[in-house]
Formats: C-alpha cells, sequence, structure tokens
C-alpha cells in the first residue's frame, strides 16, 4: 500500500513534468544584462557619432534635402547589436541547460523559436521596408514593438514575468511614434536599461 | 471525506507510465526521442511502456517522415485525458483527505 508521501511525490513529479516538458527555462538572466549593454553602446554610437536623431517619421521627402548620411553605418550597427545579443543569449542559455543536464535545443525550445522568428522576420522586413521608404523616424517604434511583441509570445515557452517585459517594451513602441522626437531615449530605455532590469531579475530568482 | 483507493488506474502506479501522461498532457505531440530525453529511461523501456498506454487507447501514434527519416510521435487521446484527470483528482482527494 502506497502512503501519503508517495501520492504527494506523484504530484510533484507529474507538476515537474508537466513544466519541464513545456517550457524552457534556461533562458539567461546575465544575456539580458549583456544586451541591455549592447543596446544603450549602440544607442550611444547612433546618436553621437551617426548623428541619428529621428525628429519625424519621414527623413528626406524632398530631393533639395540630404539624405541621412549615416544610413549604412546605421543599418549595420542595428544588425551587429542584433547579432550580438542573439549570440550572447544562445551561447548563455545553451551552458545554462547544460548546467541542468537537460539539452537546450528540445521540443520546446523549438516551438518557441518557430513562433518568435515569424513576428521578429515580419518586424525585420517592415524595417527594411521604412528604410527604403525613407521613413526612417518609424525604424526605433517598429523594431521596439515588434521585439515587445515576440517576447510576450516567448512567454508562453518560458517564465511568464517575461510577458510583462513584452506588455512594456509594446507600450515604449507606441509612444516612441506618439512622441517620436524622444524616440531614441524611448528606444534606449526599452532595449538598453529595461533589459539590464529585468537580466538581474531573472537571474536572482530563477539562476541564484 | 470517503475517497476510494481503486478509483486510482493501474496503468499509472508506474512512475514512468506517470510520467508520459503527464508531458502529452501538456503538449499536442511529443516524439520518441524528446520522451526518451525527459524521462531519462532506455529505448526498450520508454517502448514497453508506451505500447501499455497505446493497448489502453490512452494514448495514440501518428508515423511520419522528417528528412525522410522515420519520425514515431505520439498524442494523448480523449479517453487518455480523461483518465489521466481523474487520476490527478483521485491523488488532490486522498492528500486532502488525510490532512
Amino acid at each position: 500500500m502506497k502512503k501519503e508521501q508517495d501520492y504527494l511525490n506523484d504530484l510533484t513529479e507529474i507538476r515537474s513534468m508537466m513544466e519541464r516538458s513545456s517550457k524552457f527555462l534556461s533562458l539567461s538572466g546575465w544575456a539580458g544584462v549583456l544586451a541591455g549593454i549592447y543596446a544603450i553602446a549602440g544607442a550611444w554610437v547612433a546618436r553621437s557619432i551617426l548623428h541619428f536623431d529621428p525628429d519625424s517619421i519621414l527623413y528626406y521627402y524632398q530631393e533639395s534635402s540630404a539624405p541621412f548620411e549615416g544610413l549604412s553605418g546605421l543599418v549595420f550597427l542595428g544588425l551587429g547589436v542584433l547579432m550580438l545579443s542573439l549570440g550572447t543569449a544562445v551561447i548563455l542559455s545553451v551552458g545554462n541547460a547544460r548546467k541542468k543536464g537537460e539539452k537546450a535545443w528540445n521540443t520546446t525550445s523549438k516551438r518557441m523559436m518557430s513562433d518568435v522568428a515569424i513576428i521578429l522576420i515580419t518586424g525585420g522586413m517592415l524595417s527594411f521596408i521604412f528604410i527604403f521608404k525613407s521613413m526612417l523616424g518609424l525604424l526605433l517604434p517598429t523594431t521596439l514593438i515588434f521585439y515587445g511583441l515576440a517576447i510576450y509570445m516567448a512567454g508562453n515557452y518560458t517564465f511568464k514575468d517575461v510577458k510583462v517585459l513584452g506588455l512594456i517594451e509594446i507600450t515604449l513602441g507606441l509612444l516612441s511614434i506618439l512622441f517620436i522626437q524622444y524616440s531614441l531615449a524611448l528606444w534606449t530605455v526599452g532595449f538598453g536599461a529595461l533589459h539590464i532590469v529585468y537580466g538581474s531579475f531573472i537571474y536572482a530568482k530563477y539562476e541564484r | 471525506m470517503n475517497v476510494s483507493f481503486n478509483d486510482l488506474h493501474k496503468a499509472f502506479e508506474n512512475r514512468i507510465r506517470l510520467g508520459i501522461m503527464s508531458a502529452l498532457a501538456v503538449n499536442d505531440s511529443l516524439d520518441f526521442s524528446a520522451l526518451k530525453e525527459l524521462l531519462d529511461v532506455t529505448d526498450g523501456n520508454l517502448a514497453t511502456h508506451i505500447k501499455t498506454l497505446e493497448k489502453l487507447d490512452f494514448v495514440g501514434v501518428k508515423k511520419s517522415f522528417v528528412d525522410r527519416k522515420p519520425n514515431t510521435s505520439y498524442f494523448i487521446t480523449g479517453e487518455g485525458k480523461k483518465a489521466f484527470e481523474n487520476h490527478l483528482k483521485v491523488l488532490e482527494q486522498i492528500i486532502n483527505a488525510q490532512k
């Protein structure tokens, strides 16, 4: 005959199996902190060196006005920050998973990646369309909004707290269209400060 | 409270079978290797337990090809879900009754 403790163990094991089989819990908080630092550095380069300072949606719509000279630099800077952040996140999360004796590339993380990729690719393509249409002012808000949507979706597969981060990013994105002259500052808050705060929070709550 | 231990399904007395059902309850479907990884058991062991659940009609099999390699995935049937949820309810009742 089984004892009460056995039944309790059964329930605990069922819960743990449900969580392990449907959630990716090796997401690294440190990666968030580092991504925040890259973003702040990127924003500083964009502002101080490339003199990118969006104050209207259209950047140059008359033939007389000069096109934004730092454009190609800005695109490479953006892609560079993105690659660096993704690379860091992958390396640190794989390390985390290995520490727990799990594989990082499992059914759950595959599902999470394919869902998130659709949103991010749409956002990326939209950003390039805005570049071709000279609507550079919409670039920063677009990245904030689509990143927020992607993060919100990722929240289905990992720590629930991530969903709140997604909602804040979406709000910042919408605000930065409304107040486009502050969009670089809002972007720095969204991708820089928030990542650092949230990364430390995830680290403190789940990894220590 | 009167809880009957007979309400606990025999199939779920085994840890591995309970694990298979728990994992399938929260996923649309999982393939053999994913289950193996989650449960940390040998191929033969896992196959035997899946067969048992299959015979009870608790688990269904879906065979397909992924990259030209045969891929077998498993899902929980309606009946399996009902039995598993009932099992959970009885477990909770037993624990509550003994408090």
